[in-house]
């Protein structure tokens, strides 16, 4: 077949057209692409299977096989606020890859043009010279470099000549650890390590693919830096691998979006990302979450459980976490700041929005260990149908960590009355010159605000999408221009039919 | 313009009555009061004609322009031409003074099948008439009346007013809370917008406001019906004598 199969209209770039084309999940087609599959399932085999399909060296997959052995011997963690069927790891697939991707293609226009289209679809063009779609360039040209991942295998990266140039590394993990071993020996798991709980356990073992960035001191990152995560095959878990180093005195952005069809049953993805920050370094790492969020009685969509860490290890080292978070009928996640250098500041910024049966446990841990370590929380949290929004927030001062301080600021909107919100917040302090200090607040979408809205001419859905949007307006802030605009309309898209 | 007849309107929680058949005929271009006593259903009336929830019409009609309005949804109300200056304008955190408006006009415009709006029209004509109503650049970044004086929040709905180039203009006690400086400007506003298709529906407790705003016609409400229309004079004549005559006549 010479046409990708495309179920429901993509094209659309308002809400409006979206609304018309493909109901509320605008990603929900899937590409018809021959693929090649490991045998269902997971065992040692398997691991040593992902191993050699990537061509890796011994010590890599004597370091899955650590993993593997170490994982059969865990327990599902269960504190969560979110409840699922539980998952049959041996139902499902471990990797799966394009037939087309068997010899990895030498330069983007040797790549599938299935694949190519796929991308070009999300509005994701694998084109140098090319901006996200929708996105109008600011002033000049800013570019974006892509990293692209459908099921297990990274496609193709984008301008990697030109970063290259710049002594940025950017390319995909598989690719790392054959070009650049000495750099994945020493700092891949020393942010989180295997052992570190039962989902990062199992990626260490079966990661098949993800991105690799590294920047060299005094390097200001020339583009943003992105990776777009596409599952497609059915009965398969996505497990990538994200590895950012920024070396002394360096600066980069870095953008993740994710989207997957619609299918009935639902589907793993268990990714780890480490972000390893040295003195005066700085990393703003923001997410777009939007994969299946399952249909509006709660069949299918993706389960997404997700450890993500940044390990500020340098002396005035900064990272900003920003996250949007629509997608996954189960999102569990918390990407976390280890202040280890002193002057070190963490930042996260989250919109976590849940609708029909969506369940979100989300939020984050401030671990502050350097003296004068700042932190900063921002959690917006919006319920809507019967979905269920938890905010989980560690905040721990060590007893070195002096004169450290923390601000939190959780707020979370309802929307009807069949939803809920949780704010479940850890504080432990264990010095007595740091500062904690913490902010909570619920509130319902008001009838007055909407009323107001739609006696000016909105309808009803562009009025909630309003305040909602008032609502995150500190977050959206934190995004890059080019998400900023996205993540708007994806508030709108995902609160489609919560009112009414 | 506007046609409003027998309208009986209660409460959807409860079974309370509150306008008993009102009755009032707007000519296009044409300036109506309408005063009376706290609780008599004013409001109630400026409410149920843009579409507001929780009210049920019993009885009675409101056409606007030969339409329909009791049949249409609030949003459409307002691309049809109603607009209704709030007596408690609601605050909207998070969202930009000039954002709001910008939604709402193109939003508008949607509705009626015309063409969007540019960013570089709307800023000119939002910044002209800002300056008209002493409105600042600041005012119009900051969130929808949050943190706004009650002067401001007036002057702002005066301001959407402007933008949205209604044909219909309800009023409602915007100038009740005003000093006389405040007041002056929002008569100013909306003198600014009266012409032969305009019209207005101006709820006030004062007759100072209709100084500045010379009304047509003055109703009298009371206890959810109008008991009596006059001339500019039967506002000077409730300013002085209070309800409490126009009650007892009727009674
Ligand atoms: N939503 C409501 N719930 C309960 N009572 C209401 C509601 N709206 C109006 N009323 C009552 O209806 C009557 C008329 O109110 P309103 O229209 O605000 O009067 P006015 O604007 O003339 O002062 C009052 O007795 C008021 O308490
Ligand atoms: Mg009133």
């Amino acid at each position: 077949m010479d046409n990708v199969l495309v179920k429901d209209g993509v094209d659309a770039e308002t809400v409006e057209a979206v609304k018309v084309l493909s109901g509320t999940y605008k990603y929900g087609w899937d590409t018809d692409i021959e693929m090649e599959y490991a045998p269902k399932g997971l065992s040692e085999d398997i691991v040593r299977l992902i191993s050699s399909k990537n061509d890796e060296p011994e010590w890599m997959l004597d370091w899955r096989l650590a993993a593997y052995r170490r994982w059969l011997n865990l327990k599902v963690p269960e504190w969560a606020m979110v409840d699922y069927p539980k998952i049959d790891f041996q139902d499902q697939y471990y990797y799966a890859r394009p037939k087309s991707m068997e010899k990895k293609p030498e330069s983007l226009d040797d790549v599938d043009p299935k694949l190519l289209e796929t991308y070009k679809k999300l509005g994701i063009p694998l084109k140098e010279q090319a901006l996200l779609a929708g996105v109008e360039a600011p002033e000049g040209e800013r570019k974006v470099a892509v990293d692209a991942v459908f099921d297990s295998v990274s496609v193709g990266t984008t301008f990697q000549k030109e970063l290259m140039e710049a002594g940025v590394i950017f390319c995909s993990i598989s690719e790392a650890i054959k070009d650049h071993p000495e750099l994945i020996r020493k700092y891949l798991g020393t942010v989180v390590p295997v052992s570190d709980n039962y989902y990062a356990t199992l990626n260490s073992a079966v990661f098949s693919d993800g991105s690799f960035v590294y920047i060299p001191p005094g390097v200001r990152c020339p583009m943003e830096l992105s990776t777009y995560f596409r599952i497609n095959a059915e009965n398969t878990g996505q497990f990538e691998r994200t590895l950012i180093i920024a070396d002394k005195d360096s600066y980069v952005s870095y953008l993740e979006g994710c989207t997957a069809p619609k299918r009935d049953v639902a589907q793993l993805h268990a990714a780890v990302v480490e972000l390893v920050l040295l003195d005066d370094a700085e990393i703003k790492y923001s997410t777009v979450q939007n994969w299946f969020p399952g249909d509006e009685n709660g069949k299918g969509g993706i389960y997404n459980f997700v450890t993500k860490r940044a390990d500020c290890r340098g002396k005035r080292s900064k990272v900003m976490w920003t996250q949007v978070e629509t997608g996954s009928a189960v999102t569990w996640k918390y990407p976390s700041c280890i202040l280890r250098g002193s002057e070190s500041q963490g930042e996260f910024y989250s919109i976590a929005i849940a609708n029909n049966m969506q369940q979100a446990d989300t939020g984050t841990k401030m671990i502050h260990l350097g003296k004068n370590t700042k932190s900063r929380i921002v959690s917006k949290g919006i319920s809507a149908g019967k979905a269920q929004n938890t905010y989980r927030g560690l905040v721990s001062m060590h007893p070195k960590a002096k004169h450290s301080r923390n601000y939190t600021q959780c707020d979370s909107l309802l929307i009807g009355d069949k939803c809920g919100a949780h704010t479940v917040p850890y504080i432990e302090v264990k010095n007595n010159s740091s500062r904690v200090e913490h902010e909570a607040t619920t509130s319902k979408v008001d009838d007055d605000q909407l009323f107001y809205c739609r006696s000016r001419g909105m309808g009803e859905e562009d009025a909630v999408a309003l305040v909602v949007n008032g609502f995150c307006k500190e977050v959206l802030q934190a995004l890059p221009m080019e998400f900023a605009m996205e993540a708007q309309q994806l508030v709108a898209i995902s609160l489609e039919g919560s009112v009414g | 313009m506007l046609e409003i007849s027998n309208l009986h309107v209660q409460l959807e929680e409860e079974d309370k009555k509150i306008l008993k058949g009102v009755n009032l005929f707007l000519e296009a271009g044409k300036v109506h009061a309408i005063m009376g006593p706290n609780g008599s259903g004013k409001s109630t009336l400026s409410y149920v004609l843009s579409g507001k929830d929780g009210y049920q019409v019993t009885d009675g009609s409101a056409h606007l322009e030969g339409k329909d309005l009791l049949d249409m949804k609030p949003e459409e109300r307002a691309a049809a031409g109603l607009f209704l200056a709030f007596q408690y304008p609601v605050e909207i955190p998070g969202v930009g003074n000039m954002t709001f408006l910008r939604t709402a006009v193109n939003s508008q415009r949607k509705l009626r099948g015309e063409s969007e709006m540019t960013a570089g029209e709307f800023l000119k004509e939002i910044r002209a008439k800002a300056k008209d109503l002493k409105i600042d650049a600041e005012m119009l970044k900051r969130p929808v009346n949050v943190g706004f004086s009650g002067g401001e929040k007036k002057r702002n709905e005066i301001l959407q007013m402007a933008m949205l180039e209604p044909k219909m203009c309800i009023l409602d006690e915007t100038d009740s809370g005003l000093d006389v400086d405040a007041m002056k400007l929002v008569a100013q506003g909306v003198n600014a917008l009266r012409d032969e298709k305009r019209t207005f529906l101006v709820i006030t407790h004062y007759q100072r406001l209709l100084d500045h705003i010379k009304p047509d016609l003055v109703h009298i409400m009371a206890n959810g019906s109008i008991i009596k229309t006059g001339g500019p004079e039967l506002a000077l004549e409730v300013e002085n004598n209070g309800y409490a005559e126009l009650l007892g006549e009727r009674a």
